[in-house]
């Protein structure tokens, strides 16, 4: 075994790379099933996001106007599975798994003609000073916008539910929408919202993944990365910061267990392979051992008449 | 219970029938594909989809062909055979390693159903296989690897540690050892046919780790898309030429070329001579093609690599011919001594001078 070919500081940047997409992703999720809304969707919304962010980037040039239309693209399509659940009342694990299908079919129609094209490549933000901080600059400072934005909306999350009023409405809504109702809150209107901020963030995300972390565009290159997204914020009890833990964790063991099998680790590749999943899970197992729930509402329809 | 045993029965009646009606209507002929990823894959499954489109050309209005993508190995694949299969398909291709049992156990419940098999060794009745002779194209890959890699470390992204990967980066070793003797093989595995995200970084993580040439045993595009980026990085086109990453960084590739044994096969079940078959067949039958060689490669190592190509093509090179040594150093073939198919079929063991252990 050289464990000495691996380098720490190129690890860690790329564990941060790794998390991105699968943060942004758990993010929306995270606020949709907060408003008591569960959207299984989140693979299709994403992979459609991931080629409309492409187009868009190859076409104008401007990876920031990719990210801004997957953001767009992927709230118009959840928009669709909050019409059939929230005004038509369909249920809700089915529409979410006919919006995976959905998804998949319609990027893969819309990609057709972008295969082996390299989309424009997204600049890493220039932070001066900060990158020449030894270990911690390389790690921490030398990544593209999107990673931070990550982080920043994950903050943004904690202090909207916990810190507002809005974030406290939505909670409420979630938790007892009869009550929330009653109260002359607009739950549709709210979930509506909800969803498609959802939508949004899985957009983005996707688009991260054919815009920075692959980048190319192929059909079906989500590969199950919404399912995870979908487990992740479950596992984090619904709590922004454990979905940032559970994200980074789960990048980062993918990461590490790549680096150790080439550089030749003692240890089977079969423990090797399962063990992002293994140790995820395990980890916010633990952490959630205390009194945590899902929110009573999720998944539940909602009809006001009466 | 007795109404659920009434249904079953019926079901399966209805199934029957529909099969002899697909049979007996002799008019069209039914072709189904089962595929293991997407066939905008730009790898394995859009060369098969590109050999079920000849197929459609070639025969026009007589044949009608169905095909299923992204299908899980496993139990999911056995439902979508059995619905080809009542849906009255005469000609099944399953085209994954992974659906071997699964098409073994479908194919038992369908004897007027001829199936085959692609990259698998289990054959019956009604199922033949066939496979392509990927190894010989990994010795021409491994040659210009050998030649082009400065750090001497050659990065190999695995799928799945099954004999035709395996023959795959012995292959490669072998050839690569040859024009270098100090060349150094780093082994990631990726445990997935398709993952664009793992794979790109797979080929990441060997290229941190010193490796200028990267092959790869997945099947998108993903790989070269991280190479490029990285810049000074030599890759391979997989199963499909990947010709929109030429000249930099693909430099060549392996294509599989499926059309001309589709169309064969499809005529024999046409014709009502298909039999239980085992084909192999390599760059010589054309079954495997090797991808323009673009002007990065230096012109001797370009003329060398063709060289060995035509060699293999023609017979005069075995690319496992001993003297060869397995891991452990004991000893496989001797001086002049060839692999024989058997032997290559259920290949388990690295040649000497590869580190690290097979997955077990």
């Amino acid at each position: 075994m050289d464990l000495s070919s691996i380098n720490p500081v190129l690890l860690l940047a790329s564990l941060m790379v790794a998390a991105t997409p699968l943060l942004f992703a758990a993010l929306g999720e995270l606020i949709v099933e907060r408003a008591g809304v569960l959207n299984l969707g989140v693979e299709g919304m994403m992979i459609t996001g991931a080629v409309s962010g492409f187009i868009i980037a190859v076409e104008s040039g401007s990876p920031a106007l990719g990210f801004i239309c997957a953001a767009i693209a992927g709230a118009l399509l959840s928009l669709l599975f909050a019409l059939l659940t929230q005004v038509f009342l369909a249920n809700q694990v089915a529409s979410g798994l006919a919006l995976t299908l959905f998804g998949l079919g319609l990027s893969a129609l819309l990609g057709q003609g972008y295969v082996g094209i390299k989309p424009p490549s997204t600049p890493k933000l220039d932070l001066g000073m900060l990158a020449d901080i030894p270990f911690i600059g390389r790690v921490l400072f030398t990544h593209d916008l999107m990673v931070y934005l990550a982080l920043a909306l994950a903050i943004a999350i904690w202090f909207f539910l916990h810190r507002t009023r809005a974030g406290l409405i939505l909670r409420g809504v979630g938790e007892n929408h009869d009550a929330a109702h009653a109260l002359g809150y607009k739950v549709v209107m709210i979930r509506f919202a909800a969803i498609a901020f959802g939508g949004a963030c899985a957009g983005v995300g996707g688009a991260y993944l054919s815009l920075v972390r692959v980048p190319q565009w192929t059909e079906g290159m989500t590969a199950g990365i919404g399912w995870i997204a979908l487990a992740l914020v479950v596992f984090a009890s619904w709590k922004p910061g454990r979905v940032i833990l559970g994200a980074y964790l789960f990048g980062g063991v993918n990461v590490l267990q790549l680096n150790l099998q080439a550089a030749g680790a003692a240890i089977p590749v079969e423990y090797l392979a399962m063990s992002p999943y293994l140790v995820t899970i395990l980890v916010l197992v633990i952490m959630s051992a205390e009194r945590s729930r899902a929110p009573a509402s999720l998944g539940r329809p909602f009809h006001a008449s009466h | 219970m007795k109404l659920i045993k009434h249904l079953a029965t019926a079901t399966l009646a209805l199934g029957v029938a529909t099969g002899a009606m697909a049979a007996g209507h002799g008019e069209k002929t039914k072709v189904g594909f089962v595929y293991v990823g997407p066939v905008g894959d730009g790898g394995w499954t859009y060369e098969h989809n590109q050999g079920r489109l000849a197929v459609e050309e070639h025969f026009g209005d007589q044949v009608e062909t169905v095909f299923v993508e992204s299908v899980p190995e496993g139990p999911d694949s056995e439902r979508v055979m059995t619905q080809m299969a009542l849906e009255g398909a005469d000609l099944i291709f399953t085209t994954s390693f992974g659906y071997m049992d699964p098409t073994i156990n479908v194919a038992s419940k369908f004897p007027d159903v001829k199936f085959e098999h692609a990259t698998g060794y289990k054959t019956a009745d009604n199922v033949s296989v066939y496979s392509a002779r990927f190894y010989e194209g990994r010795a021409v890959q491994g040659l210009i690897a050998g030649s082009m890699t400065k750090s001497n470390i050659i990065g190999y992204i695995g799928s799945y540690p099954i004999p035709e990967v395996i023959r795959g980066i012995n292959s490669a070793y072998i050839q690569a050892k040859k024009v270098n003797p100090d060349v150094e093989f780093k082994i990631v595995w990726a445990y997935t046919w398709f993952d664009p995200a793992k794979e790109a970084d797979a080929a990441k993580v060997l290229i941190e780790q010193g490796a200028d040439v990267i092959l790869q045993h997945t099947d998108s595009t993903a790989p070269q898309a991280a190479a490029q980026e990285a810049g000074n990085v030599y890759t391979f086109g997989q199963a499909s030429d990947m010709i929109e990453y030429a000249p930099m960084p693909r430099v060549s590739s392996i294509i599989d070329n499926w059309s001309p044994y589709y169309i064969a096969r499809t005529q024999a079940v046409i014709d009502g001579t298909w039999e239980t078959a085992n084909t192999w067949d390599g760059i010589g039958a054309g079954m495997v093609g090797i991808g323009e060689i673009t002007d990065a490669v230096p012109a001797d190592v370009k003329e060398a690599a063709l060289a060995l190509k035509d060699a293999i093509a023609s017979g005069d090179v075995h690319p496992f011919t001993g003297p060869l040594n397995k891991q452990d150093g004991s000893a496989w073939l001797a001086e002049g001594e060839t692999a024989d198919d058997g032997t290559l079929a259920g290949l388990n063991f690295y040649v000497e001078g590869i580190t690290g252990e097979i997955p077990q």
